[in-house]
């Protein structure tokens, strides 16, 4: 029997018809065509399937398609801004040299991405913390840790930019 | 002469744009119209006889299209998987590999029959419904009681001891022993590793009836390899198929070797005549894909009280697993034993065991951080015997830099080297000469500082195809490269090699741009389609890419630029000889004024008007075989404090100054290190393999396989020296495996060194709180009785009396008998109950 789920991803509406028992990370792989979300344990451990849900962090092979019903999905194809101008997460990554073979690196981005909205400034240490839900086997964390900083420290700026302007001087 | 610009260049990778935006391109992203998915049923026991498969079930379930057994491929995949016969005089009984069990099952994970359905989760639920009769035989899972007379057989027909291959490269230290003030002996072992990529396999193939073509498209670190044994074995030619292997979530050598799936899902193809998706779950990932390391070495190592070392005996015994891997013998690691150390002689003997586990094959290094570990744990056992300094004791026996070239006791050439210079800049970085004041103050006041040294070296940039060849049936390890440069002066590059996070899209264009003069912009890298570039490429592994690929590269551009230059002097009406190439222009000499750019040059290569004799075009492939294998080296320092009450390691400094040669870009070069780095820390550590008695795989989640997260791995410190290769004329070495190489002897020294106050002289791998925390109460407890002599547990021997009335130190466990630190499966505590928490502390997860 097949339920209809109505979601939206990455601002985009969407309604499918699929079964009770259809993990959303693959809805989202082979049903909605967005395989930048990889799989990369199947038992919730690497984070390689790592989302944004209502804002939130999840790994989207621990959910159920169903279970995204109603809510706003965000995956990596939705972290650059339509011009194509990279988030300030995934450009530290790239200035960092956060990835090596890239296959853990869209779950990193979206963990991160949530570890930042709850802590602006994180030290080294709790980004370490912030990220232990997410397995890399090539970078041995050093830049990623690197690249989260960066992205703190860019956010950080982008956001009190319009302040001085405010002020007029 | 052009100007380096590039080479050097701290360059941002140009394959990253896409992986961050989720625009990668790897296996389990490829779809073709029509596709059916897979599911392999495989055997649940280590070992047992097949009696019958009922697929009746299986075959009436939904969307179920076939289930196919090892009687269905017979018509569409002949004959065994390849192994590189190195020790094939020595060879006893390799039992041939086969893609699918036919009558028997010999490790736990073993392919006996598959199922395709309609969609992933139909394939799933039918590979349940196939009924396969089993009637279980003994699981042989100890190397040590394999190797037993009276042993049951890994498999049917095995010979007596399942002895694989017994091959010994040096027989003789004995002169070196004789003259020796001191011998210490001790066991090191080598546990079980599990790669793990993040990325595991799969492969989509899809077979074209009309016009008899196959198209792979797969995660593997060597395309062309694939479509050798692949085609070979479905006698389809290798015009005809095509392997595709774009973005590959990482390999760690467990994607060099053919699989059994990689036969499977094209087989299956070809008798569906429909396109057969295949994606290995993690599990199956941890069960089937090889593992690494797996090794007890007993060794021994004579040496003078005034800090000489002058020999060192060993034997390796090398856990194969069901069958001899592919690439199994590149474990053996005879070859590096010597290290950066200047010995009178050494003795080595490797025996490969077969027992009912998932075959071992390279693991980043493969060989090399064995050889490393075992010789380094040594040096620190002989320098604690004689009562110096391990810093010292390293210093005075290195090869010095001026004796280089340097030929070792197995006749390998060191290409050049200076190991007293990382080893001093090393120590200066961690400071440690304060550390040992540190550790003094510490061990006053019961707290547990210790100081691990590792001076390592690795023999890398395979071939070459002399020494190659032979040792794998005629694969020679040669590499290739094709470069193309359009009539507008833009530059395509294709290549033989595979970069699966080696950032090689960015670092040989760089070589490229500046060897044609072209702008960097303009050059574009291809690898991973065997559709595309030379005829043949060897892949990626060992720390070869840019030695010998780099090379390749470096030739063909050299090739097109004399092309050019040839068409420049007839443009010119000038003589070859009086053209000049400037960064990119020709201009005859002493009129730099009239140049003409690599572009023009171009656009008139593909016109009218050429010189008789003149091949049109501006292109050219090349093929490298290196003269001699490459040496980089280097010397890592660690600094531990373990915690008496728990067993805990705390990391407080980790510093490494490496060698590789010329660097093309000292940013993926500082990468390649932090990765290889932590894998090595996490073997000493945390993560080990671990089947139970009976064969089957107790770490077969991530849950239970303790792969360290950002929370276990410490900040690095990294410096380097350059000293080029003379074998090259870019004068780089490799540095892909160095850091994996160099770290589990640097941690597990400093382990020791910490513990030694408690008389604890060898710790095995990993280092787990909970293996601590016994040896360190064992210790304690032996200690508190008086008794001094017999230490770590397990039976000792003390060693023959030298000549000079020697103390020696004792062996714990000889082969064959009990003792605590013997066997890497039965004594150890599975990880994961003490090592990195797996954490999750993201909401909506669970």
């Amino acid at each position: 029997m097949k339920h209809k789920v109505s979601l939206t991803i990455n601002g985009k509406g969407r309604e499918d018809e699929v079964e009770a028992r259809l993990l959303l990370v693959h809805y989202l792989r082979d049903v909605a065509g967005l395989t930048g979300t990889h799989i990369g344990c199947d038992t919730s451990q690497c984070g390689a399937c790592t989302i944004l849900l209502d804002g939130k962090a999840v790994k989207s092979c621990t959910l159920f398609a169903v279970q995204g019903d109603g809510h706003d999905v965000k995956t990596i194809e939705g972290m650059a801004a339509s011009d194509g101008t990279l988030h300030p997460i995934q450009q530290a990554f790239w200035d960092e040299h956060g990835l090596q073979c890239g296959y853990c690196t869209p779950g990193f981005i979206m963990a991160a991405a949530y570890l930042l909205d709850r802590n602006p400034d994180p030290s080294d240490e709790e980004i370490r913390k912030g990220l232990e839900g997410n397995l890399c086997r090539c970078t041995g964390y050093v830049n990623i840790v690197k690249a989260v900083q960066s992205a703190a420290q860019t956010m950080g700026r982008d956001q009190a930019r319009p302040q001085p302007a405010a002020t007029g001087e | 002469m052009a100007l380096t610009t590039m080479i050097g260049a701290r360059i941002h990778r140009r394959e990253d744009p896409r992986l961050v935006s989720g625009r990668g391109r790897y296996a389990d992203d490829f779809i073709r119209p029509q596709t059916a998915f897979m599911a392999v049923v495989r055997s649940p026991f280590a070992h047992a006889r097949i009696t019958s498969i009922d697929a009746a079930a299986a075959k009436a379930a939904p969307g179920v299209v076939a289930v196919y057994t090892a009687a269905d491929f017979e018509a569409v995949v002949a004959g065994a998987m390849p192994v590189a016969p190195a020790f094939v005089a020595e060879k006893k009984q390799a039992p041939d590999r086969y893609p699918i069990a036919k009558s028997e099952a010999c490790y736990q994970g073993e392919p006996v029959a598959v199922v395709i359905a309609e969609t992933r989760y139909q394939a799933a639920d039918a590979a349940a419904l196939v009924d396969v009769e089993w009637e279980p035989l003994p699981a042989v899972m100890d190397m040590e009681k394999a190797m037993e007379p009276g042993s049951p057989a890994a498999h049917e027909g095995a010979a007596e001891g399942n002895v694989a291959w017994d091959l010994t490269y040096n027989a003789d230290a004995e002169a070196a022993f004789a003259e020796a003030e001191v011998v210490v002996k001790q066991r090191i072992l080598q546990q079980r590793l599990a790669p793990t990529p993040m990325e595991g396999r799969g492969v989509l193939a899809e077979w074209h009836a009309t016009d008899r073509t196959m198209t792979m498209w797969m995660s593997s670190q060597n395309p062309h390899f694939i479509r050798l044994f692949v085609g070979g074995a479905m006698s389809i030619p290798e015009s005809r198929f095509r392997v595709i292997s774009p973005d590959v979530g990482g390999g760690f050598g467990s994607k060099i070797s053919p699989y059994p799936e990689d036969y499977l899902v094209p087989g299956a193809s070809k008798l569906l005549g429909r396109p057969i998706k295949w994606s290995e779950t993690r599990t199956e990932n941890l069960q089937n894909a090889t593992h690494g390391r797996g090794q007890i070495f007993d060794v021994e190592l004579a040496g003078n009280r005034d800090g000489t070392m002058l020999g060192l005996k060993l034997t390796q015994y090398l856990d194969c697993g069901a069958y001899v891997g592919t690439f199994s013998a590149f474990q053996a690691c005879a070859c590096l034993l010597p290290g950066p150390y200047n010995w009178k002689q050494v003795a080595s003997r490797t025996v490969g065991v077969l027992t009912n586990k998932v075959p071992t094959d390279p693991y980043r290094g493969a060989g090399r951080p064995e050889a490393t570990h075992l010789v380094e744990r040594m040096v620190d056992l002989f320098t604690q015997e004689i009562g110096a300094d391990p810093a010292e004791v390293r210093n005075k026996n290195f090869i010095q830099p001026d004796q280089f070239p340097f030929t070792n006791p197995f006749g390998l050439i060191y290409d050049s080297g200076n190991y007293p210079g990382t080893l001093a800049r090393a120590l200066e970085m961690a400071g440690y000469a304060d550390v040992r004041r540190e550790q003094e103050a510490a061990r006053a006041r019961g707290r547990y500082l210790g100081i691990g040294i590792s001076t390592w070296i690795e023999i890398c940039g395979f071939g070459p195809s002399a020494a190659t060849a032979p040792a794998t049936g005629g694969l020679a390890l040669t590499e290739s490269a094709h470069v193309r440069v359009f009539p507008t002066g833009s530059v395509n590059v294709y290549v033989g090699t595979h970069s699966h996070g080696q950032g090689h899209d960015t670092t040989f264009p760089q070589i490229v741009a500046d060897t044609l003069g072209v702008p960097y912009d303009m050059v574009d890298l291809h690898h991973g389609d065997t559709a595309e570039g030379p005829a043949f490429g060897y892949g990626t592994y060992g720390s070869r890419s840019l030695a010998v690929g780099g090379l390749a590269v470096l030739k063909a551009s050299q090739r097109v630029r004399d092309k050019a230059k040839k068409l420049a002097a007839h443009l010119f009406e000038a003589a070859e000889e009086d053209v000049v190439f400037d960064q990119g222009h020709f201009y005859v000499k002493g009129s730099p004024e009239n140049r003409k750019a690599m572009a023009e040059i171009a656009f008139a290569s593909y016109g009218a008007n050429l010189p008789e004799g003149h091949e049109l075009g501006l292109e050219a492939v090349a093929y490298f075989d290196p003269p001699n294998f490459v040496w980089p080296f280097g010397a890592h320092v660690c600094v531990v404090e373990v915690d008496p009450e728990t067993g805990s390691v705390d990391m407080l400094k980790y510093v490494a100054v490496d060698d590789c040669g010329n660097v093309i870009n000292p940013m993926i070069v500082e990468g390649q290190l932090h990765g290889g780095i932590a894998q090595g820390i996490a073997q000493a550590l945390f993560e080990e393999v671990v089947y139970d008695d009976d064969g089957t795989l107790k770490t077969g989640t991530l849950l239970d396989y303790a792969m360290p997260t950002a929370n276990e791995m410490p900040p690095l410190s990294l410096d380097s020296t350059v000293t080029p290769s003379p074998s090259n004329e870019l004068g780089v070495k490799g540095i892909g495996e160095a850091g994996t190489i160099a770290a589990s002897a640097a941690v597990i020294n400093a382990i020791t060194d910490a513990l030694s106050p408690l008389g604890i002289k060898h710790i095995d791998m990993p280092a787990s709180p909970d293996r601590l925390w016994k040896q360190m109460h064992e210790e304690r407890a032996y200690s508190a009785q008086g008794a001094t002599a017999d230490l770590g547990g397990g039976g000792s021997e003390q060693a023959q009396p030298q000549a000079g009335g020697t103390a020696t130190t004792p062996v714990p466990g000889g082969l064959g008998e009990g003792g605590t630190q013997e066997g890497t499966g039965g004594g150890t505590p599975p990880p994961g109950q003490a090592g990195p928490q797996q954490g999750n502390n993201q909401e909506g997860s669970r």
